[in-house]
């Protein structure tokens, strides 16, 4: 590896965004790196910027905020102050004996290896950084349901994600469910896509946001943004059903129908299953961060208020581990508004540690916002927990972990006969978490299995095992082996090699 | 421009700038492996990346996401056989008619 | 509370202890610091092997192993997925496959079955190998188990014969009559006991300590790769290069790799094995997993473009002579140890177990334990570093 940059930033979206733009402009050489292809993360996520079209913007919140963010981007960029590379994904990070990180990346997919060639720069696989900001955002929660596995069930992001990064509609009649204030948008999205929304199922009792005074007041703009999400679920005829929960997905080879329920507090039926025909089943509870590059680096994490695990942070977004700095869902979801501040409040603590001392007013006003946005997360999560008696809906051939098709029987039997008392063990012994997205889906679930039959609260202790990953992503072992000397099959079989005593 | 792509022998059109996976559901397809184990179809869940459902050779160079990858002119995209094809030339079917399990056994 | 034998560590030796001295009529309590086969057991391949040992007291065990985990234990072996793949040895030079003969003529001496595999036979062993290699052998007692599900069940069937087991206890000291030892002092509690057995694996060096006895046990790291989940039989049996049998028998502390390469019942593919000596350290090495990739790819060339999704680390119970630790110390009365089996513990469990549980009741023992002796190290302070 040739230079250290002075900051690495992980992560494009509105926290990365941010801080990669912040930190350059406080003087800073920076690295970006994206595992998509475009600028924007999850929340503003759109098409192809080649092929825009005017409408693709429709529905983007705080549009002109990220316009300008990557109207910077492409600018310092060009001034090669900030380096970026889309289209590849960290899948470790190491140390060195100055404290020096060093970054081990692979191309997404087998189309951005092939375009980071034809630019020119050799595809890079080791990057360094003297200082490293993780922002690599978060995606939907889930919770396993019978059924949840039939083709035509998608997470309610990725059904957002269809429609606002590729302009097509995931059906043509649809329910969304789960819990919390996105299901709206997913839904009055699908809705002016043209797809027939049958119902929001919303597992809480509430649009909560509008009874949580405290929360609304401090975060200027959400109540109205919340009216307007009603008006549009009225215009379109969208049925806003609460306190319900789909019981089950039915369907042969595909989605044909789901049967809701009526459920109380804690999300046990109450009422008559009830049967809605659909082709799409969009779903959704709340989101969860990502967190496995800062839990290879050791940071200390904390539960949130949404029972997520979260990197515990100071009020400049440092870390426990030093030169590691966290912005944005990771520290606590709390979405874009949050995130950009984070991001900016990272990289001004970055430049100061690094010599650069910021404004100090503008850092204490980034801190007031951001505390006054955390007390409306905060709001916002108590007001859509997840239904406390959850693992109650499951089957006993109810996929938990859909990569390695472990059925919720498998993990009771971990549990009950042999022994698995908490969340590692019972990964190790039935195989939850252990397929190819290893843990990313079915880890919240799997933590809140061990904690049920273990007959306590979900804990850091149950959510750490399942959030961790020694390797961030998958890499091909020809990009591993590449990290070794070169060898010759002749030398790596050498039985001349045997150096016994 | 419309790009034109096969899947299992039919032709799938997509829009410059849409994923693989938005245009095999475009064109009303929405299961595109098999699972390991149970068999069971499987195509998009999360749409972004993470949870690797999405799985599908593209040409030639397996287990893609196909959420991930941009829908190209000419593209072909086979079933996502797990490693199937990772060696050019390789006949799983016939090694395992063939090989070791009798030798080993035998 | 009072037993006939508590038994420290519910890793796979522990348990297979614990299974066989309730068989053999001991009312048994397990203790175990964390969670069962959460420390050495969970990091393994699974390894139950004859073909990397050479004849000696290990392959003797190992060979004795083999007729427990098939008969005695047979009827449970679809539990821990026991599965009889065996083992095919390969070299890259005419030499390396004169090595591989004349180690195959001591081994066969002493029990091992060994076929001669020529150039020409091994693609129908392993469709994938690399083609250039020279020969290989063939060991069709070499098995693979998943260790955590043995050390399980073998906890549940003991539980299930009158066994306690209590996790998240530790063992902080030792009940003593004179210099006898009657029992344990645990975070929980005190147990009176007969006998204690100390299978605390890699951190059994510390219960000894704990006793005042002195038994080199030291950690030798290891990872592991896994691979994606690849088509069922992709690689058929265990295979691996001439020089592991030789790593296997070093003592030296700087990295080694050599390519061990098996597929597993749930379709992935694992990668091992370094071996280093660098304390507990729990950080991945890049050198040692780059190695791993480097000289798997060596073996099977189509492994280049399969990804690995996860790698893991583990800590083999490693002893100065590469020899387990295993029966009565006579230094303190009471205390018998089970431990230091390094990187073969999951397939010597089962011998061990029965060679153990078969001691403890008086019984005869069916394999000599003396090369195992627990006092035939030289004290701490004039141990060799």
């Amino acid at each position: 590896m040739s230079h250290v940059h002075d900051v690495a930033v992980v992560g494009a979206g509105p926290a990365g965004l941010a801080a990669a733009v912040e930190a350059a402009e406080a003087g800073l050489g920076v690295l970006l790196i994206d595992t998509a292809g475009q600028p924007g993360g999850q929340y503003w996520r759109h098409y192809d910027r080649i092929h825009a079209r005017p409408e693709d913007r429709i529905g983007h919140h705080d549009w002109p905020v990220f316009t300008r963010l990557r109207t910077r981007l492409d600018e310092l960029a060009a001034e090669g102050r900030i380096r970026y590379l889309p289209g590849h994904q960290v899948w470790l990070i190491t140390r060195d004996a100055e404290g020096a990180f060093t970054l081990r990346v692979t191309a997404a997919t087998s189309t951005s290896a092939t375009a980071g060639r034809r630019s020119g720069d050799a595809d890079p696989t080791t990057l360094a950084a003297h200082a490293l900001i993780l922002c690599a955002g978060g995606y939907d929660r889930q919770l396993p349901v019978p059924g949840w596995d039939l083709p035509g069930v998608l997470t309610a992001g990725g059904a957002q994600a269809l429609l606002k990064g590729h302009r097509t509609p995931a059906g043509q009649r649809a329910v969304v469910a789960g819990t919390g204030p996105f299901l709206l948008p997913v839904a009055t999205g699908l809705a002016r896509a043209g797809v027939r929304v049958a119902a929001v199922i919303e597992a809480n009792a509430t649009v909560g946001w509008l009874r949580s005074p405290a929360g609304a007041v401090s975060a200027p703009g959400k109540g109205v943004e919340a009216l307007r999400y009603a008006a549009s679920m009225l215009r379109h005829r969208i049925p806003y059903r609460t306190r319900t929960v789909i019981r089950e997905v039915l369907g042969d080879g595909r989605v044909e129908a789901v049967r809701v329920a009526r459920v109380d507090g804690d999300g046990r039926p109450t009422g008559p299953d009830e049967e809605i025909a659909v082709d799409l089943v969009a779903l959704g509870w709340g989101f969860t961060p990502s967190l496995e590059l800062p839990l290879m680096l050791g940071a200390e994490t904390a539960q949130d208020t949404d029972g997520s695990l979260v990197v515990a942070v100071d009020d400049s977004q440092r870390s426990s581990v030093d030169g590691l700095y966290v912005a944005g869902e990771a520290t606590g979801v709390g979405g874009a508004t949050l995130a950009v501040q984070e991001g900016r409040l990272s990289a001004l603590a970055v430049a100061a540690d690094r010599g650069h001392p910021a404004d100090p007013a503008r850092t204490r006003r980034l801190r007031a916002a951001v505390r006054r946005a955390r007390r409306f997360a905060a709001a916002m999560h108590r007001t859509y927990p997840l239904p406390r008696a959850w693992p109650d809906w499951l089957t006993e051939t109810t996929l938990v972990c859909r990569c390695e098709e472990v059925p919720y029987a498998d993990l009771r039997r971990a549990h009950h006969d042999l022994g698995a008392e908490d969340a590692r063990t019972l990964k190790m012994l039935a195989r939850p978490g252990m397929g190819w997205c290893q843990g990313r889906v079915c880890g919240l679930a799997t933590a809140g299995i061990a904690a049920w039959l273990g007959g306590r609260e979900t804990g850091v202790d149950d959510l750490r095992p399942l959030a961790t990953r020694s390797l961030a992503v998958p890499v091909p072992l020809g990009e591993l082996a590449a990290l070794a000397e070169e060898t010759t099959p002749a030398e790596a079989l050498d039985e001349g090699g045997r150096n016994g005593d | 421009m419309t790009h034109h792509l096969s899947f299992r022998g039919v032709t799938v059109a997509a829009e410059p700038g849409q994923s693989v996976a938005a245009a095999l559901i475009a064109a009303g397809i929405t299961d595109w492996r098999t699972t390991g184990k149970g068999g069971r179809p499987r195509g998009l869940f999360c749409g972004i990346g993470v949870c690797f459902d999405c799985l599908i050779t593209v040409d030639g160079i397996p287990d893609q996401r196909a959420c991930l990858v941009a829908a190209a002119d000419g593209m072909r995209l086979g079933d996502a056989e797990p490693g199937a094809d990772v060696e050019p030339g390789a006949d799983f079917e016939e090694a395992g008619r063939t090989g070791g399990e009798d030798v080993a056994r035998a | 509370m009072s037993v006939d034998l508590v038994v420290v560590g519910a890793g796979v030796v522990g348990a297979a202890s614990a299974y066989f001295a309730t068989l053999a009529g001991l009312r048994v309590v397990v203790v175990e610091r964390g969670a069962i086969a959460g420390g050495t057991s969970s990091a393994g391949e699974g390894n139950v092997l004859v073909s990397d040992k050479e004849a000696g007291p290990e392959l003797d065990l190992a060979l004795y192993s083999q007729r427990i985990w098939r008969e005695d234990l047979a009827e449970h072996g679809d539990l821990w997925e026991f599965e009889s793949k065996g083992g095919l040895v390969v070299a890259a030079s005419e030499q390396g496959v004169a090595s591989l003969r004349a180690l195959a003529v001591h081994q066969r001496r002493a029990g091992v079955e060994v076929r001669d595999v020529t150039r020409s036979e091994l693609p129908d062993y392993e469709p994938h190998l690399a083609p250039q290699l020279a020969g290989g052998a063939f060991y069709p007692q070499d098995a693979q188990v998943q260790p955590m599900l043995v050390a399980a069940h073998l906890l549940r069937l003991a539980r299930a014969g009158g066994a306690q087991v209590r996790t998240r206890t530790e063992v902080t000291g030792f009940l003593r009559a004179g210099d006898r030892v009657t029992g344990v002092r645990t975070s929980s509690g005190d147990i009176t006991a007969g006998a204690v057995l100390n299978a605390a694996g890699t951190w059994a060096g510390g219960i000894a300590d704990l006793a005042g006895v002195h038994v080199p046990v030291l950690p030798r790291r290891g990872f592991i790769l896994v691979t994606q989940p690849l088509p069922a039989r992709t690689i058929r049996h265990k295979v691996y290069a001439a020089e592991y049998v030789g790593d296997v028998a070093s003592s030296d502390a700087a990295l080694q790799t050599s390519p061990v390469v098996e597929g597993t019942a749930g379709g992935t593919v694992l990668i091992g094995a370094s071996r280093e000596r660098v304390g507990f350290d729990r950080s991945i090495s890049v050198p040692a997993i780059g190695t791993l990739a480097a000289k798997a790819i060596a073996l099977f060339p189509m492994l280049r473009e399969v990804r690995a999704i996860r790698t893991y680390l583990g800590f083999r119970p490693y002893c100065p002579d590469h020899l387990p630790v295993i029966g009565a110390d006579p230094r303190a009365p009471g205390l018998w140890h089970a431990c230091g089996h390094e990187g073969a513990g999951i397939g010597l469990s089962a011998g061990t177990g029965k060679l153990i549980s078969q001691a403890l009741v008086g019984q005869r023992t069916d394999l000599d334990l003396t090369p195992f002796a627990p006092d035939r190290f030289p004290p701490a302070e004039e141990a060799p570093r």
